[in-house]
């Protein structure tokens, strides 16, 4: 199929809308083109976004529409195509992540304790619910042992397919 | 935003410091370590939540998709009956055989169960009329333990049953001034561990624990017959604290489609067909509606804007098929309002638009707005619709501002971990509380992970197999748009000729990796979509188009056949196969060779005895997914080394 450089642009952008749409789509639950100001987060992390909390709050701020709790896609397209195409929230590198376990590692066992983990993915960084809390310890922890092996924990979560 | 780089700077700091051996890291890395590692979980979660969400829309967007199957093949019946002068002698025979069972079920049957021997062999339950409490424990025991009733035991409940519910009005009237509260559950479609595991959580059935059952207790489900005999040996013991509503799929056509049929006559092979009948008669008798105080309006679909409860009291309920369009045929255009009545109320989905306007998903009953459910509920008095009919991820769901409650009690309705389960209480305050459960095969709890994995891998599955059945019409659609024969199409190409030719509102491209390869470019091989699939035995005379087109019929056609075939035997003659075939591809406008479908009719009678076993027959158009061992059928298939 040849296409000018023209055109590349131009469907580039337009297979960006379409997966926006499609992120967007999956929570539009009254099929109106709003989506609730708290399913926000988890649209953007699935199109492959890191924002921190502080970062959601900026960007809700931006779309949201006076405070009514709801997001239109007519505000919400133009914003995220914009962090889309400008790389705004990377990707952390797997190195990376694995230096931030290490660093609470601190007795460098090679593993974590879901006490430890538990402190300080609640207490340490930005708020935690404990529903997240109890999801993680079951879907990290090793079986057996009942202790987290970040190592593998961090190459298991990366095997699924990339979108 | 530059957090990213800000951490790689205080990391390599980390690293020197760690270098010069000095102790623990500060309290502000630590921090961002665990803001860095709570990003990248959220993330991960986040597509997680995302694949459910797509895998749910698939299971729903093929359950409705074969819904709208039904409506083909019910529409094959009146093509036939239209048609029949044409038949050259054969119409009519094969059109009363069509017909046939829908005999009016008011008659009684001469059921001579108290002939059939129960031998001293048999080991499970006897039970003996009236029931007493240890034939319901009995009954529980016995199907824990994998157990099948006896014939002769179930003929007599179901005529027990038949008797009973002859005297019972089209809408019960239920009170709680007698009981602490009233427990009412959804579709279970066959779940006997969901069933038992409600009487585990709530009690079994009694006058202190009197239930609602709100209909579609059979199909799908492999244990329907156990649960239909446990919900009717509680009627008859417990009548006044027992209530039963009809659902949709206390139907005959919907039980040959959708499998209870079959389990009866697998279960029970020499009565099975008497036992089918009586079913059939006890389905048609179920009362449509409970009203709880006169306030709490209870029925297994919803209501239409022509709803009138006392015309639904007054009509006789027995003399409608909860088939649509199979009535139209059979039932006068006098009663065509009592049917619709019926019809509306065992088939309508709530939906969010303001109306009421036709159910083309289902082919039967209406979509009601809020404002339908408001005039209705005003009209009568009540406060509260509770329905079922459309499986939900948590067993339950409020819309309409809260006025209707869907209700679904067959968890892992889809696979494994797809939904909860659950069921509503509610005593004299009339405030419904909702209780969730979920059926797990194993002790261990699965992760999230896990589950969303293995119902993300059925679905895809399914889905995979619809394009297989279209294989000719989406190659169709590629070639439009590669004249040149490359093999391969832009992304949205692709997607726009899957939307147009499966019309299953899906995020295409999302579910791209999962169907189909791309080149190096960034284009899609769409061939690649069908390289997964394969036929099951791979019969030579069998051209590609012939198969594709019965394997995207096989359910119909397994349905035509098992009504031919009268006396459930798994045989039919060559004649009626040839005919029917020949007529169900004249209505779809399918143009298949009359020779080809004659050599297949010899080749497939392997015994050269004039009836084909159309079992077999229609393995030879399943599908088998090449790559995927989990597939039961593939390694006996791998054996025979037969692949083209």
């Amino acid at each position: 199929m040849a296409e000018s450089n023209n055109q590349s642009a131009e469907t580039k952008l337009s297979d960006v809308h379409k997966r926006i749409k499609a992120a967007f789509e999956t929570f539009d639950n009254a099929a109106n083109n709003t989506v609730d100001v708290r399913e926000i987060g988890t649209i953007i992390y699935s199109l492959g976004c890191f924002p921190s909390q502080a970062d959601l709050h900026d960007f809700i701020a931006e779309v949201e529409e006076d405070h009514s709790g709801y997001i239109h896609l007519d505000r919400f397209l133009p914003a995220m195509t914009k962090v889309l195409l400008e790389h705004k929230f990377p990707p952390i590198p797997k190195d990376l992540l694995l230096q931030a376990f290490e660093v609470l590692d601190k007795d460098n066992k090679g593993y974590l304790e879901p006490e430890e983990l538990t402190k300080y993915m609640t207490q340490e960084g930005e708020p935690f619910t404990q529903e997240e809390m109890e999801e993680m310890l079951t879907g990290l922890a090793d079986h057996e042992r009942n202790v987290i092996y970040y190592k593998d924990v961090i190459n298991q979560l990366a095997i699924d397919p990339d979108m | 935003m530059g957090c990213g780089t800000s951490v790689a700077t205080e990391t390599q700091g980390k690293r020197v410091e760690r270098d010069e051996a000095v102790q623990t890291p500060g309290p502000a890395l630590t921090m961002k370590a665990a803001v860095l590692i709570q990003r990248w979980y959220r993330r991960y979660m986040a597509r997680l939540e995302m694949r459910r969400r797509y895998t749910w829309n698939i299971f729903q967007s093929i359950e409705y998709a074969g819904e709208q199957d039904q409506l083909q093949l019910s529409s094959f019946f009146s093509f036939m009956l239209d048609n029949f002068t044409q038949l050259n002698g054969n119409g009519p025979d094969l059109i009363s055989q069509l017909l046939d069972p829908v005999v009016d079920p008011w008659l009684d049957r001469e059921i001579c169960y108290s002939l059939i021997l129960v031998p001293e062999s048999y080991s499970g339950p006897r039970l003996s009329f009236p029931l007493s409490v240890s034939d319901t424990n009995a009954l529980l025991a016995a199907f824990k333990e994998q157990q099948t009733l006896h014939a002769r035991y179930v003929l007599q409940l179901l005529y027990e049953t038949k008797k009973l519910l002859k005297q019972m009005p089209n809408i019960i009237h239920l009170s709680t001034s007698y009981t602490k509260e009233i427990t009412i559950c959804g579709d279970l479609h066959g779940r006997l561990d969901d069933l038992l595991l409600i009487f585990y959580k709530n009690g079994l059935p009694s006058a202190e624990t009197p239930y609602v059952f709100n209909g579609d207790f059979v199909d799908r489900g492999k244990k329907s017959v156990e649960v239909v005999i446990l919900l009717f040996a509680y009627l008859l013991l417990y009548p006044d604290n027992m209530h039963l509503n009809r659902g949709n799929h206390e139907d005959y056509i919907m039980n040959l489609r959708y499998g209870f049929t079959k389990e009866v006559m697998q279960k029970y092979k020499t009565h099975g067909q008497e036992i089918l009948q009586l079913f059939q008669d006890v389905f048609s008798l179920l009362p449509v509606a409970t009203v709880i105080d006169g306030k709490i309006l209870i029925v297994h679909g919803g209501i239409s804007d022509q709803t009138n409860l006392d015309f639904l009291s007054s009509i006789e309920r027995h003399k409608v098929s909860g088939n649509n369009q199979l009535c139209l045929i059979v039932v006068h255009l006098i009663e065509c309002f009592h049917l619709e009545q019926i019809v509306d109320v065992l088939w309508s989905d709530p939906k969010i638009q303001e109306g009421c306007s036709p159910n083309t998903f289902r082919g039967g009953g209406c979509y009601f707005g809020p404002d339908v459910t408001q005039r209705l509920l005003l009209q009568h008095g009540l406060q509260l619709l509770i329905r079922s009919h459309e499986c939900k991820q948590e067993g339950y769901e409020l819309c309409h501002g809260g006025q209707v409650i869907t209700i679904f009690s067959a968890s892992n309705y889809y696979e494994e971990g797809s939904n909860r389960g659950a069921y509503i209480k509610v005593g004299r305050e009339l405030v419904p509380r909702f209780y969730q459960y979920q059926v797990s095969r194993t002790t261990r709890k699965l992760t999230l992970t896990q589950r969303v994995r293995a119902a993300e891998g059925s679905a895809l599955r399914a889905l995979k197999e619809k394009l297989f059945a279209h294989r000719s019409e989406l190659m169709c659609g590629f070639q439009e748009y590669d004249q040149n024969y490359t093999g391969r199409v832009s992304v949205s190409e692709w997607a726009l000729v899957l939307e147009a030719v499966l019309r299953l509102d899906l995020p295409w491209r999302t579910l791209r990796p999962h169907l189909a390869r791309l080149a190096p470019d960034g284009s899609v091989e769409y061939q690649s979509c069908f390289e997964d699939m394969g036929p099951g035995i791979p019969l030579p005379q069998v051209t590609s188009n012939l198969a594709e087109t019965l394997f995207r019929y096989r359910t119909d056609i397994e349905i035509i056949f098992n009504i031919i075939d009268k006396d459930h035997s798994g045989l039919i003659s060559i004649e009626e196969f040839r005919h029917t075939w020949r007529l169900f591809s004249a209505h779809l406008g399918v143009a298949i060779d009359d020779s080809a479908i004659d050599d297949l009719a010899r080749s497939i009678d392997f015994n050269k005895d004039g009836s084909i076993d159309f079992t077999e027959f229609l393995e030879a158009f399943r599908v088998v997914h090449k790559l995927d061992s989990k597939d039961p059928h593939l390694s006996e298939k791998m054996s025979r080394k037969k692949y083209s």
